[in-house]
């Protein structure tokens, strides 16, 4: 016990004495929850858009204010004729044209049907998917409104309902991403490049000559880490909570439980890549191409796995990201309970049993 | 207690590392391994110290058998590889603190068998090992494979990269460390260091070229050794190396050592060679071989 607690107490030295690694230790997760949370989002806020109106009656000017009062656009340019709207795309002023038909009013008494055109700017197409989406809603609201006032109304209209994530903040989106890789990073890559400096500084040889086992090693070179990563959880759930205002719906403490097992699963893996790697370099490339990418891409962090082609999908199984990232959301924005993510847990736990397993397999009591 | 080997062979891919190598180690005694760079020497350390795995043969280490017994012996062993292998970003008493708890001891408990070495770095146990003198990482490096009390203690060219006056101290100090009961093995480039030893092997391209005494590995020498000197040693040395008799020509210093291939060499018949091939202040002496003649001449 005096042998552990004396590697532990070296192991902190190490990281409490380099600047670089307490950077990406503490910095990292702080800087990327906050560059997700306010830089990367899907909402639309403020878009520009050009009105074209054929008919300027009553109706158009009513739906027009109900447009322009919204958060979510403003109207930049009233044109004039059908040849402007190529113009102001072109100059790039403008993300959408609103075209109201002619006799817009009229028509709507006259056959219970007018038309409004949305024309945007689909070189970003996720955006222009999304604005159309709000102009429609916009105006369903208002036609919803206006059947409201005639007392025979058959129209049939579907209510979309957001769950969870009412307001489709993105943020809530990104938090349990981001979580997912720091903890994944910072667990992995520190303990793998920990364990190739001994390598590499030639320190390794004289520990093996030494009494102390490999599992000693192991646990000493990951405990520090276990420590330090649980820490960077709560500043992230911290963060989370006080500036994006991100409720965390299920318990905190199988949250932490959780979040625990995941990062044991992360270490595992650091320990394999270090047992591969000679040196440092080596390690920090293994752990970022190997893991980081995958996490950022199979994990349904940003693409959703279910619009991947199925070999990817079947990939993407064997991604322990993708399982934690399931039960961040689960407890955190769903707020379920164990009763729910007990299989994500499952697989999870598996996975950290067999990455344990194996490093310690291949752990080298030699150098060769 | 001592160390045997018997018959090791290793190979890395195509390069035969070691071949069939055999000796002893008395209990007590300080050996010597005697060898150039890329000789075999630190593979051989490495077997020894269970690190590696010999491709034949047998070995033992204090009466233990580097496979089967490999952690028994991982406790007994001290080793000091070739390259400082300390942690840079600890302080000098940290390190030592550090290998004196995973060894299961203390500083105070061992104290008394690194003293005097340990005295001499103490004013600077507030440093980081990365900032040490090349000597002081040594003494340093030897304070942590000794903090534990070791049987058999390994060094890998201890005084490679360390100034003369540091290297005599430290072979003072191996000498202490001997008379305390433990057996060394060293291993080292440097064949004025070799004197020192009480058995040395010398070995190159992982053969054994011989083992005994310094003395005599040095009596045994074959031939009479001249110590050569002229105006100008470059032309001195290729005139020598084009003279039809001889045996061996090597720079010794301010001296070419000089071995003719006849018995009843005759050094006024060199000298007038030598001023035919117009050098002069020549003066041609008779000379004691030392440990490097031995080894070039068994390395020819």
């Amino acid at each position: 016990m005096k042998r552990f607690i004396g590697f532990i107490t070296k192991e902190f030295y190490h990281i409490f004495r380099d600047r670089r690694s307490l950077f990406i230790l503490f910095g990292m997760p702080i800087v990327q929850i906050l560059l997700f949370g306010f830089a990367i989002t899907n909402e639309i806020n403020n878009v520009d858009i050009a009105i074209l109106d054929h008919s300027k009656d009553a109706t158009t000017k009513e739906i027009i204010n109900k447009i322009s009062a919204s958060k979510y656009f403003s109207i930049k340019q009233l044109i004039e004729r059908e040849d402007d709207i190529e113009a102001v795309f072109k100059k790039g002023k403008v993300k959408a044209v609103l075209n109201f038909e002619k006799d817009f009013s009229k028509n709507l008494v006259k056959d219970h049907k007018a038309t409004v055109q949305i024309i945007t700017d689909a070189t970003d197409p996720n955006t222009a998917n999304t604005i159309s989406n709000y102009v429609s809603s916009i105006l369903q609201k208002y036609q919803q409104e206006q059947n409201k006032a005639i007392t025979i109304n058959y129209i049939i209209v579907p209510q979309p309902r957001m769950v969870y994530n009412p307001e489709l903040k993105s943020v809530y989106m990104f938090v349990p991403g981001v979580m997912t890789i720091i903890l994944m990073l910072v667990s992995a890559m520190m303990t793998s490049i920990s364990i190739t400096r001994e390598k590499e500084l030639g320190t390794m040889e004289i520990l093996l000559v030494s009494p102390i086992k490999p599992f000693q090693v192991i646990i000493g070179k990951v405990f520090p880490y276990i420590f330090l990563s649980i820490i960077n959880a709560i500043v992230i759930v911290l963060l989370s909570i006080f500036i994006f205002k991100m409720p965390v719906q299920g318990s905190l403490f199988l949250l932490g439980l959780e979040s625990v097992l995941f990062i044991i699963s992360a270490l595992a893996l650091g320990i394999l890549i270090s047992t591969i790697s000679a040196t440092q370099q080596t390690a920090m490339m293994i752990s970022l191409m190997g893991l980081m990418l995958p996490v950022i891409l199979l994990s349904g962090f940003i693409f959703p796995i279910s619009s991947m082609p199925l070999p990817l999908q079947i990939i993407s199984n064997a991604i322990p990201a993708k399982w934690f990232i399931i039960i961040l959301k689960g407890i955190m924005l769903k707020g379920v309970g164990l009763q729910f993510i007990w299989k994500e847990t499952l697989i999870l736990l598996g996975m950290t049993v067999f990455f344990i397993g194996l490093s310690v397999k291949k752990y080298k009591i030699r150098l060769e | 207690m001592g160390i045997s080997v018997s018959n090791i062979s290793k190979s890395y891919k195509d390069l035969k590392a070691l071949q069939n190598i055999s000796f002893e180690v008395k209990p007590n005694e300080l050996f010597g391994l005697i060898g150039p760079d890329g000789a075999g020497k630190t593979t051989l350390f490495r077997i020894l110290t269970t690190l590696l795995i010999a491709n034949e043969g047998e070995a033992t280490v204090a009466g233990l058998d580097v496979l089967k017994d490999f952690k028994e012996i991982r406790k007994y062993v001290g080793y000091m590889p070739g390259r400082f292998s300390l942690y840079q970003d600890l302080t000098v008493e940290e390190n030592l603190n550090f290998f004196a708890t995973i060894f299961g001891t203390s500083i105070e408990e061992n104290y008394e068998l690194i003293k005097d070495i340990y005295v001499q770095i103490e004013p600077f146990k507030d440093r980081r090992a990365g900032k040490l003198s090349g000597g002081m990482k040594q003494k340093l490096a030897l304070s942590c494979a000794l903090i534990h009390k070791p049987k058999v203690l390994f060094l890998d060219e201890p005084t490679t990269g360390v100034d003369p006056v540091s290297r005599k101290e430290f072979w003072e100090m191996l000498k202490r460390l001997q008379q305390k009961g433990i057996t060394i093995l060293v291993s080292t480039p440097y064949m004025d260091e070799a004197a020192l030893c009480d058995r040395i092997a010398l070995i190159q391209d992982g053969e054994i070229l011989q083992i005994d005494t310094p003395e005599n590995i040095v009596k045994q020498y074959p031939k009479t050794i001249y110590d050569v000197s002229a105006n100008n040693m470059y032309q001195l040395i290729n005139s020598l190396k084009a003279y039809q008799h001889k045996h061996s020509v090597y720079p010794f210093g301010e001296f070419v050592h000089y071995t003719d291939t006849r018995s009843d060499f005759n050094p006024k018949e060199l000298k007038t060679y030598l001023e035919a091939q117009n050098l002069s202040n020549i003066s041609i002496e008779r000379t004691q071989a030392t440990i490097e003649d031995s080894f070039m001449e068994l390395a020819k």
